[in-house]
């Protein structure tokens, strides 16, 4: 771990300013990743900019319904929220399924947005990786590939992206709010996140300095919503595979209005379901029409020596959270 | 027959009398010992897996303030021996594994230690590696001996000729993966020179064993070498004998002015240096009449040893002696790799072994269309198959039938996959589980009476958070025939007599004999009203019945599993073991010593395994975010109860050990059981979710 500077920022616009000036400065929220990052050499910030005690730890209603999220806001704090459990319990499955409990104490909403993959290859700084080091080649495609992507993947990287809260939001149609040395400016959480391409040292569309100061969620009650995460131990590890789904059945019942789904642990970033979103609205809540959905939206998978399985896991995934969540089992 | 000690508080579940110290956080583990002004050391590993260092440039690392000194092979001390390449620490450029330690920061602070370790320039020249562990590589070779010195191929009667007359026959390969042990506390050490005398703190299992293998390689007495642990936070057989760090720690604090080097190894860092368990791939056959005896029993084994340092997993030994069969063959192949050097882990050889024979024997079960249970019964061997000698105690058989009514064995379903419940197959399995009887050699107790009551116990030996501390004292209450605090206990020091490693389970059993016969010669010497400053030292007795008994524990496993049917996610929600060790000395802390045992099982069955990218020679998932064991999540209801018994056997202790037995023979009840809940049969460990998708 290489020495380094550290600033507790006076406010978020100083903050950016201060980050932006700096290519060696990054923003630092609970340190959960970052610091095991520094750890192993392969984050390597001159100074890290503490935005984790900015006024940005409120979980709060706009007056158009909205529910605003403060980036600094823990995830155990978010996950606890009366808003959040009440309108949105997807996303509160999808926090409490993430990490430990005292890991969740300390992570952010900014930070848990912003983690990096958890791919092996790239965490450890003596093997070639073209995320932490353009060029250098990517050992995963041909090496241990048992957790990497089935969608959107490149020649260059296969890393999924780690979050479990990410993959709520977007199913929840979230807006992230970002503050850049010019100015405030929101975008679609499903557009934050990139797939790798030839690039694959770029997470996120954000620009050095742009700070995320909180997350929108759209108004209205999603309750029949739900997190459902496969992984290999019950709890603290992430996912092989994991499915946020927020659904509204038509008033009698027999089809489906609205229905909204992400996968996890599948991509380079939260994967909205939108071939199987098609297939299903308007459709009957039917096992053959979710298998439909799942197998059309998987349609495009490519797996890797080591990670095929996923793909019909995830369509198990989806089908078993959509017959939970239509189902007499659906709570709403 | 020895005369057997009376129990008076052993056999009370007494409170780990180092506990409250733990939980306060007061207890001091190796890292921890506070010494006067210490310089602390950070390693630089090798980044190929084999070939040799061509050139190290120090400069830019020794140029950061607060760098004390950059050691590399160039300037490193010359050890006195340097014929066991495991230890032969900055001797030579040459590179043997990828983590082989290449130098060594000295610096004020740790932080600047690794730091400037970071700064190390190194170039290779680079040879071509081989860590691609296959059954079938070209280059295995017949091990002299297994670890615990058996022979490496037993063969008895004509398996082949069993084989091919049997009524019914079973041969399939079973794989276990590597496993790192992954103690909670890694391993660590604080080494300063006084003079020419060592004075270490070393997270270890045995304080001896640690001045024996230090002293020939820095060529002092053994006399100048004094290690202390008084409390270490699991081993698992990893801190069985030093390993490299150590070598390092002291040569480093020959570099250091006189000042105290602390080395802890990291997480990471442990993956290549602190040992493991082979990956095993194990070729089982057995053949069997109509009636579901065994005629011939085949246990062939291929596992890796490091090029560097040969070590053989003695995996087929235990298939030598758990069931009768008159036709008999069990064989070892070791693959020579270059990768980190492998070694003890909790039951080596019963542990992986017993995976493939007990999972062999439920699928042979099957076949014969026998409940696993009654195969067993049907193949209860007299004697031991192995030596023709009767079993000091062998009540498997009991340990079955006692299981299965307390688990509920005759709710398991006959028919694989026959139960579902709210969208999760379960099922039930049982297994085997044996461990050998090993007490140690070359152990000595010291006694002394203070005048004031209390008596003086002392003997190097290590708890390892197992409850050394607490049960050597109940066992010396008794032996001295005094109240339990009167007993002052001094352990883990080697100004104490010598005492054998913390190992094959063997500690209690070791240790305990050697006070009971010192308290005997302190009695005989003192009578029962000694005068203050009396003492004596003793030797642990020979045991008159030595080689007339096989000795070995026994025990049932039972698992139930669920396997989800969406996701194929498998979760252990009971599990219970039966367990025969003799005189069990301590129930609380043996309960523990068993559970935690199983626990181990349930991450071997569901999790453990090491992902070797043999393109670069490295464990890839090195850190236990990646390397899973389990979570409390994972462990549902585990119990372990045990048959009252004591061996008449085993010396006047009567007790047979405790600390491996219970990861033996769980892997293969947790496969069972899942083959019974899904009708799937998976033979390579671990059991993960794409196992069990349908
Ligand atoms: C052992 C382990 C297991 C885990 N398991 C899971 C799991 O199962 N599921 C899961 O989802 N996660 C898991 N995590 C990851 C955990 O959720 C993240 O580490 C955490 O959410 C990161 O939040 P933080 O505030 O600590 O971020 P930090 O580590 O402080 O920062 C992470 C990144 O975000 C940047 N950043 C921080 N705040 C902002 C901001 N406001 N604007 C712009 N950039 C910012 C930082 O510069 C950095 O690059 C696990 C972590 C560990 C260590």
């Amino acid at each position: 771990m290489r020495p380094f500077d550290y600033q507790q920022a006076p406010d978020a616009t100083a903050a950016v300013a201060t980050v932006a000036r700096r290519p060696g400065a990054m923003f630092l929220g609970g340190g959960t990743n970052l610091v095991d990052l520094m750890k192993l050499g392969v984050a390597t910030p001159e100074l890290l900019v503490d935005v984790s005690r900015l006024p940005l730890d409120t979980v709060a209603e706009l007056p158009d319904g909205r529910v605003r999220i403060g980036a600094a806001v823990p995830n155990s704090d978010l996950a606890a929220h009366p808003l959040i459990l009440q309108r949105y319990p997807v996303l509160s499955q999808a926090l409490l399924s993430g990490a430990s409990g005292q890991l969740r104490n300390l992570a952010t909403t900014g930070g848990n947005l912003l983690q990096r993959t958890r791919c092996p290859y790239f965490q450890d700084a003596s093997l070639p990786c073209n995320k932490r080091e353009p060029g250098s080649g990517c050992p995963a495609r041909g090496g241990y590939s048992r957790n990497h992507a089935i969608l959107g993947a490149s020649d260059s990287c296969v890393a999924v992206h780690p979050s479990d809260m990410a993959v709520a939001l977007a199913a929840l149609d979230a807006t992230v709010v970002i503050l850049g040395p010019g100015g405030e400016r929101t975008l679609p959480l499903t557009e934050l996140h990139r797939l790798p391409g030839a690039e694959p040292e770029r997470d996120t569309v954000l620009a050095h300095g742009e700070l995320v100061t909180a997350v929108d969620l759209p108004p209205g009650s999603h309750r029949r919503s739900a997190y459902r995460k496969v992984r290999d131990r019950a709890s603290f590890a992430f996912a092989l595979v994991s499915v946020a789904a927020v659904v509204e059945l038509a008033d009698d019942g027999g089809t489906i209005a609205g229905v909204r789904i992400a996968l996890g642990g599948v991509a380079h970033k939260p994967w909205r379901a939108e071939r199987a979103e098609e297939l299903l609205r308007g459709a009957q809540p039917t096992e053959t029409n979710f298998g439909r959905a799942a197998a059309a939206e998987l349609d495009a998978a490519v797996a890797l020596a080591g990670n095929a399985f996923k793909i019909p896991l995830a369509a198990n995934a989806m089908v078993a959270v959509l017959r939970d969540l239509t189902g007499r089992g659906g709570n709403g | 027959m020895a005369e057997l000690l009376a129990s008076k508080a052993m056999g009370t579940s007494l409170r780990r009398v180092d506990g409250v110290a733990k939980v306060r956080g007061t207890a001091p583990y190796a890292f921890d010992h506070p010494v006067e002004n210490p310089v602390y050391l950070f390693p630089v590993q090798a980044t190929i897996a084999r070939g040799t260092v061509s050139w190290i440039d120090t400069a830019e690392a020794e140029a950061v303030a607060g760098v004390i000194a950059v050691l590399t092979h160039l300037n490193a001390p010359r050890l006195a021996r340097s014929d066991d390449a495991e230890y032969a620490v900055l001797q030579g450029p040459g590179i043997g594994f990828r983590g082989q330690f290449i130098a060594a920061v000295l610096a004020e602070t740790g932080e600047i230690a690794c730091h400037a370790a970071g700064l190390v320039a190194v170039g290779y020249d680079i040879a071509v590696h081989d860590a691609s562990f296959t059954a079938g590589h070209p280059g295995q070779y017949t091990p002299g001996q297994v670890n615990g010195g058996a022979v490496p191929d037993t063969a008895a009667g004509d398996v082949e000729a069993a084989l091919a007359e049997a009524a019914v026959v079973l041969d399939q390969t079973y794989t276990t993966p590597a496993g790192h042990n992954n103690p909670m506390e890694p391993h660590s050490t604080v080494a300063a020179w006084e003079g020419d005398s060592l004075v270490l703190y070393d997270s270890t299992q045995g304080v001896h064993a640690v001045r024996q293998t230090l002293a020939p390689l820095f060529g002092i007495a053994p006399e100048n070498i004094q290690v202390a642990a008084p409390n270490v936070g699991g081993g698992f057989g990893s801190k069985g004998l030093p390993h490299a760090h150590v070598v390092l720690a002291v040569m480093a604090a020959q570099c250091s002015n006189g000042r105290p080097v602390k080395f802890a190894l990291t997480r990471q860092q442990m993956f290549s240096l602190a040992g493991y368990r082979t990956p095993t791939v194990q070729h089982v056959r057995l053949g069997a009449d109509g009636a579901g005896r065994l005629t011939a029993i085949s246990h062939e084994v291929v596992e890796l040893t490091s090029r560097i340092k040969e070590f053989a997993e003695q995996t087929a030994v235990p298939a030598r002696m758990m069931y009768a069969a008159p036709n008999r063959r069990t064989s070892h192949r070791l693959v020579p790799l270059d990768v980190p050097v492998p070694s003890w882990m909790r039951a080596p050889g019963e542990c992986p072994g017993m995976f493939g024979l007990e999972t062999a024997m439920d699928e042979l079960a099957e076949a014969c269309g026998l409940d696993p249970l009654e195969l067993r019964a049907r193949n209860e061997p007299d004697l031991d198959p192995e030596t023709g000698k009767p079993f000091s105690s062998r009540h498997l058989l009991e340990c079955f039938t006692t299981g299965a009514g307390r688990f509920g064995w005759d709710r398991r379903s006959a028919v694989p996959g026959g139960r579902l419940e709210d969208g999760w197959r379960v099922g039930i399995g049982a297994a085997s589980a044996t461990y050998p009887f090993y007490r140690n050699p070359g152990n000595a107790a010291r006694i002394a009476y203070g005048g004031d009551g209390t008596y003086t116990v002392q003997i190097g030996a290590a708890d390892l958070g197992t409850g050394s501390w607490t049960v050597l004292a109940q066992i010396a209450a008794d032996a001295l025939d005094c109240p339990l605090e009167a007993v002052r206990l001094e352990i883990g020091d080697t100004s104490l007599p010598v005492a054998s490693v913390a190992g094959g389970s063997s500690g209690t059993a070791s240790w305990g004999g050697t006070i009971i016969a010192a308290a005997d010669a302190f009695r005989k010497e003192h009578g029962d009203r000694p005068p203050a400053g009396a003492a004596t030292q003793a030797a642990a007795p020979e045991d008159p019945e030595a080689g007339r008994y096989a000795l070995h524990s026994f025990g049932a496993q039972f698992a139930e599993v669920r396997v989800h049917a969406d996701t194929g996610e498998l979760r252990v929600s009971r599990m219970l073991g039966v367990f025969s060790a003799g005189r069990i000395i301590n129930p609380r802390t043996a309960r523990s010593q068993f559970i935690g045992g199983m626990t181990m099982g349930i991450g071997m069955a569901l999790h453990e395994a090491g992902i070797m990218d043999p393109r670069f020679g490295l464990v890839v998932n090195h850190d236990l975010a990646d390397y899973h064991i389990p979570a409390n999540a994972d462990v549902g209801d585990v119990d372990a109860i045990w048959l009252e018994e004591v061996d008449l056997h085993a010396g006047a202790l009567g007790a047979r050990g405790i600390g491996e037995i219970g990861i033996t023979g769980a892997a293969a009840a947790i496969a069972n059981a899942a083959y019974n809940a899904t009708g799937i049969r998976i033979r390579e460990l671990p059991l993960t979710a794409e196992k069990f998708l349908s």
